[in-house]
């Protein structure tokens, strides 16, 4: 088992009994579910919408070089940089060196997942930078030197007091949880690093092909501060991001807010074009986009994965998978939670070291039904499960009883005499008392569960004794 | 597969000749289903045979990565209800795997398109009712408060929503109820309830109190896979909601 599965299982057997916690998830996602629901019956038809994204989203990632290239140049054109990142040290790379060589001492930064994906903020900091998430959410997990707990509400698992305490210990907030005040002492700090910073750092929802422009979505208005005030802004995002038409956005921008948030449209879209121009009252002097691949080209290349690169980030597979209900968004110990981090971990990370969170799934396929770009997500975690047991990352003993398994139920009288004997022994077991102990020999199943009543015989065994039960 | 719209896949079948598909685990733990099974269709005049040389449909190893564990197990049931007119088969689950991951499973094989034409023929016993029997009412009388769960492949793998609450609003005297978050997974989910049987747990504790909170003396499913592990979290809450399978609620006799 891998380091990184000890863990998985520790904090999910941790959260997991955490009434409280699973209190909280439940309340978030009754609202969201709420939302979700008004903002569907806004479409005509949901489905179609979902399989037009999809139709778009397919084809930009089948024809990722084209479209790439001509987003590149439209940028390049305009005076812009694009840096290509193979890796998240090359990407880390880039900004550290731009960043040192501008003299930059602070950041501020819009939400972005690549980037955490990528360390970039530790990376900075250790150059002697201060860097200020300014999403609100983000600035909370930040303050509390926390990974963000959810894609898309990065705070989701905190409560108005708790953020009450946390903004009076480090932001010397005051004593009212009421959110506007909260907002306002959080605003406070944040307006002062937006005019001082000398470097605005964002994501990027969507790289539009044709126009040469970068599609930033959020509902605080930050994203626009972050790339609009300091004379730098650095956009870094997957290469997945491309799309090939502007006119791509009226389908991708009211889906994406739809299953993010249940928003008809999210507050503020900003489509930018590059640095600013003569004339132009605002904007940066420079402006850089660094692609990342970090592995995406390999899920590129896997035929049968690829679709994994349509997500558009909105959360909506967290939000309707119930193991993230039960053990939350920091038990996953990635960057990406929930079905989708689960899916793509092992692509980014290593399936070895990765691979529990495959089995981490009841294969229930709510978040294949609900995801906007039709990702076959619950068939994937399948498939990751195959790639495993293919590379050998699986136990001795586990292959064994795969192949006893196998054995006997190749033969149906096989079958029938060791599941009599099997039956038999546990029916003496629980005789005996032993039913839900430690020694039950069904102790894997009865250490959650109130042990069964296991039948005398079999199906098969009545039909034979009363030809079909005449 | 998943995400697909639902096909009708009986088109044309019109099966006077049924064949059992009683999956392992019923066959060794619940046997009663299979045989309330039988009782149904030999109500609506159906005469089922039970192919003695079945066994499971391998998707134990499938579904823990084991393809070639799975492979041989496909195969051997694609031979055994290759002759079949119809399959019937009281779990949700189980049928997804004939219809739906055969197919995936078996690709490149000589068996490939048998398979998916087997997939045409197999039939979850809800479905074999409304679809092919299309019979709504049963005969049956059952005069208690039940509610039922929606197991998580008879849902979204096979689209069965309507149909097996149809059967149950036709049966006398059952007053069928609906649960909060009924669409919720139980936490079953095969080797995923030993693997993480923490969150499993944790998922069965909810869709528990759910149940109580819908008020029902029985909760029915479409999987009795799931049923069992909804029992052992109802007996260990000391819930007063007891499980049945479906097949088991249709069986009660009218008079």
């Amino acid at each position: 088992m891998s380091a990184a599965a000890r863990e998985f299982l520790r904090r999910a057997a941790e959260k997991s009994g955490d009434l409280a916690h699973r209190q909280v998830v439940r309340f978030n996602m009754d609202q969201y579910e709420a939302a979700v629901a008004r903002g569907h019956s806004r479409f005509t038809d949901w489905e179609a919408a979902r399989e037009r994204c999809r139709q778009i989203k397919w084809e930009a990632v089948n024809h990722l070089d084209r479209y790439l290239l001509e987003f590149e140049t439209k940028v390049q054109e305009r005076g812009g940089h694009v840096f290509w990142a193979e890796t998240s040290e090359e990407a880390r790379r880039y900004v550290c060196d731009l960043a040192v060589a501008r003299g930059v001492k602070k950041v501020v930064k819009s939400k972005s997942m690549v980037t955490e994906e990528v360390h970039l903020t530790p990376a900075l900091e250790k150059l002697g930078m201060e860097v200020f998430e300014t999403d609100l959410g983000e600035y909370i997990v930040q303050l509390r030197n926390e990974p963000p707990y959810h894609i898309v509400t990065p705070a989701m698992h905190l409560n108005r007091g708790q953020i009450r305490d946390l903004f009076k210990e480090k932001l010397g907030g005051g004593a009212t949880d009421d959110p506007p005040e909260l907002v306002a002492v959080a605003r406070r700090t944040l307006r002062q690093a937006f005019f001082s910073a000398e470097m605005g750092i964002s994501g990027a929802n969507f790289l539009v092909a044709d126009a040469g422009m970068v599609a930033i979505t959020t509902n605080e208005g930050n994203g626009r501060l972050c790339t609009s005030i300091p004379r730098i802004h650095v956009v870094m995002t997957g290469i997945e991001k491309v799309v090939p038409r502007l006119q791509d956005l009226a389908m991708l921008w009211p889906v994406l807010a739809t299953s993010g948030t249940g928003q008809p449209i999210t507050c503020y879209n900003t489509l930018l074009a590059g640095a600013r121009r003569a004339g132009e009252v605002d904007g940066p002097e420079e402006f850089h986009v660094v692609l990342v691949d970090n592995g995406r080209s390999q899920l590129l290349a896997d035929s049968e994965q690829r679709d994994v690169l349509h997500c558009i980030r909105c959360g909506a597979c967290l939000n309707a998978c119930p193991v993230y209900r039960a053990v939350g968004g920091h038990t996953y110990g990635t960057i990406y939670q929930g079905p989708i981090g689960s899916v793509l971990t092992p692509h980014l990370r290593g399936l070895s070291e990765f691979q529990h969170l495959s089995y981490a799934s009841s294969l229930c396929g709510n978040c294949t039904d609900v995801c906007p770009v039709k990702i076959d997500l619950h068939h994937h975690l399948l498939h990751n499960r195959r790639n495993a047991i293919r590379a050998g990352t699986h136990p001795g003993p586990e292959r064994r009883a795969m192949r006893l398994f196998r054995w006997t139920m190749m033969d149906a009288g096989r079958f029938r005499i060791l599941g009599g004997v099997a039956r038999a022994s546990i029916r003496l077991a629980h005789a005996l008392g032993l039913g839900g102990t430690a020694l039950d020999p069904m102790r894997a199943w009865t250490r959650r569960r109130a042990p069964m009543v296991l039948p005398s015989t079999s199906f098969r065994s009545l039909w034979r004794k009363t030809d079909g039960f005449r | 597969m998943c995400g697909a719209p639902f096909r009708d896949y009986n088109r044309g079948v019109v099966a006077s000749k049924v064949s059992l598909f009683i999956p392992c685990f019923i066959d060794q733990l619940a046997p009663q289903v299979g045989v309330d099974v039988v009782r149904v269709l030999r109500r609506l005049g159906y005469e089922p045979d039970f192919p003695a040389q079945q066994t499971c449909c391998g998707q134990p190893a499938f579904n823990t990565g084991y393809w070639d564990e799975a492979r041989p197990l496909a195969e051997r049931f694609v031979r055994i209800f290759e002759s079949a007119e119809a399959v019937v088969c009281p779990s949700g689950s189980c049928t997804t795997m004939v219809r739906n991951f055969y197919p995936e499973l078996l690709a490149g094989t000589p068996l490939q398109e048998p398979a998916e034409q087997l997939g045409k023929r197999v039939f979850e016993f809800s479905e074999f009712l409304v679809k092919v029997a299309k019979k709504l009412d049963v005969g049956a009388r059952f005069p208690h408060r039940v509610t039922f769960h929606d197991a998580c492949h008879a849902l979204r793998e096979l689209r069965l929503k309507d149909g097996p609450r149809q059967l149950l609003r036709h049966v006398r005297g059952l007053e069928l109820v609906e649960m909060p978050y009924v669409e919720e997974c139980c936490g079953f989910g095969g080797g995923f309830a030993v693997k993480f049987d923490m969150i499993s747990a944790a998922m069965g504790d909810s869709k528990a109190q759910n149940i109580e909170a819908s008020g029902a003396e029985v909760v029915t499913s479409l999987d009795q896979s799931c049923l069992m592990h909804i029992e052992g979290m109802l007996r260990r809450s000391n819930a007063r909601a007891r499980t049945m399978h479906l097949a088991s609620i249709l069986a009660q006799e009218a008079e």
